[in-house]
């Protein structure tokens, strides 16, 4: 499938902080409409919805009946901020079988409003709940514990992704945290699970996101020029933190391997990569399992290559989760970003999205049109 | 009329979830885990073998074994306390809490002993 299928259109709703009663609905609709019309495509034409949420456990019945059309292939799969990613896949599978042309992708939350725990209710193991551990939040401070134990990763390494963050945001002015961070600042701030502090964590705010993905040929009479998608992979190797086998090393590992197999591309090729960093060790292991670097080797890449403004490799370049947005499930939005670094002349643009406590993972490889 | 075409080999009603197996064991001071017919740990408790979906049986593990990460969380309406993970010797890994010291003392690889609360539930303390 590689270079047949392609990001036509992306759009994003308002974000940050929604206004009283905005439903997570109504921020898809906003972004789903921006798509449509940065592909240039009317909405009668949807028939494939792909859109999951962690307010609305039916997402693309729910976004369709707001749309008031009838598609004829739909997929709510809830894997978490992976599932954006994947939806990528589970569309081209569709198109190229025949079940759907122009498939909808698309994302909301109003977390920031209704609350996180509202918004996001944690499904915990019956086997975790009785030392009440504080998820999303512990699995990843123990993840970067374990990371520091082993590799000698240190918590300057951990400060220099969210600094990295802070540096592209003050580029965005759509960034919800634009105010100047140093590591120092990172470090001082108040610490709620070890070794993490709180501007080790990624926001809280109101989004949505959304893509029009479909066949490359149709895209290419189409007024934006098209991301062709050309490789993208899934994995999941367990749900809960305590069944994970080795918190080093994440799923990322065979999600991208097939991503990069089949772009026919490996990681040095890469331009920029948004790799969801819903705390600051999220962007550290991905660098290390999809091959940007030696396992182990993720925080001296941060700190001494550099993955901001200016660095060897730009990463997540909207500011990311800890700076720009984050609306529960970010995958949606790490895509956007490298539609649109493909759009500004990357050749090459990575985007990897994780769900659950480091359990699902998916990578998406794209490249503009000299790469078909 | 025929009977209802159910296969013959559907399976029975499950006697002991793993849940309430591993609980019933807890209550008698056992920190129990499963092991496959190869003898692999397994560990939290499932109903069949992972990968093969073969039968599973419940061992007694020692209760001693090392922790293998560990947290302390801060919340506003709580003092900071300890979470880890803990490798048994046994070879399984379990969610748990290191007491008996401060939640920051804790550390990767120090070696822990399980102790049982007034509700059963698994902790470890350094041995």
């Amino acid at each position: 499938m590689r270079g047949r299928f392609a990001i036509a259109g992306i759009g994003e709703s308002e974000i940050g902080e929604a206004a009283p009663g905005t439903s997570a609905e109504d921020l898809m609709v906003q972004a789903s409409l921006a798509a449509l019309a940065d592909a240039g495509l009317p909405l009668s034409e949807v028939d494939g919805v792909f859109a999951a949420t962690t307010q609305l456990p039916m997402g693309s019945v729910s976004l369709a009946a707001q749309f008031g059309i009838r598609p004829r292939y739909t997929d709510a799969t809830m894997i978490g901020g992976a599932g954006p990613i994947a939806f990528v896949n589970h569309a081209r599978a569709a198109i190229a079988a025949g079940l759907c042309e122009v498939a909808l992708i698309a994302h909301g939350s109003t977390q920031r409003t209704i609350g996180r725990s509202r918004a996001s209710v944690q499904e915990i193991s019956p086997y975790e709940a009785p030392y009440s551990p504080r998820l999303p939040l512990a699995a990843y401070a123990l993840a970067a514990s374990r990371h520091m134990h082993q590799f000698g990763t240190t918590a300057e390494q951990l400060a220099e992704v969210a600094v990295a963050a802070r540096g592209w945001a003050r580029e965005n002015p759509r960034a919800w945290s634009r105010e100047p961070l140093s590591v120092a600042d990172v470090l001082a701030a108040p610490r709620v699970a070890d070794p993490l502090g709180v501007r080790d964590c990624c926001l809280v705010t109101d989004g949505g996101a959304a893509a029009v993905l479909i066949s490359a040929e149709r895209a290419r009479e189409l007024r934006c020029a098209p991301a062709l998608v050309l490789g993208c992979g899934e994995a999941h190797w367990h749900r809960h933190i305590s069944e994970m086998a080795d918190l080093t090393i994440t799923a990322a590992v065979d999600s991208g391997a097939r991503a990069f197999a089949e772009a026919g591309v490996g990681a040095a090729e890469i331009r920029s990569a948004q790799l969801y960093d819903a705390f600051t060790i999220t962007p550290i292991l991905f660098l290390e399992d999809l091959g940007f670097c030696a396992k182990g080797e993720g925080g001296p890449f941060v700190a001494e290559r550099g993955i901001g403004p200016g660095g060897e490799l730009p990463v997540n370049t909207n500011g990311g989760g800890l700076s720009y947005c984050h609306p529960g499930m970010y995958g949606l939005m790490a895509l956007t970003e490298a539609v649109r670094r493909i759009r500004a002349g990357d050749e090459l643009a990575l985007a990897h999205g994780n769900g659950g406590v480091l359990s699902a993972q998916a990578t998406v490889v794209l490249g503009g049109a000299g790469t078909a | 009329m025929a009977g209802h075409p159910n296969p013959p080999d559907a399976p029975d009603q499950i006697d002991e979830s793993p849940l309430e197996g591993l609980r019933s064991r807890y209550g008698r001071g056992e920190l129990a885990y499963q092991v496959t017919a190869d003898g692999a740990p397994v560990f939290p408790p499932r109903l069949v073998a992972p990968g093969t979906g073969g039968p599973l049986e419940w061992r007694v593990s020692s209760g001693s074994g090392t922790v293998y990460a560990t947290t302390v969380l801060r919340g506003r309406e709580e003092p900071p306390r300890n979470l880890a993970l803990i490798d048994l010797e046994e070879g399984f890994r379990m969610m748990s809490e290191v007491v008996g010291v401060e939640p920051e003392e804790v550390c990767v690889g120090m070696a822990v002993a399980v102790e049982f609360d007034a509700e059963a539930v698994p902790r470890f303390r350094p041995r």
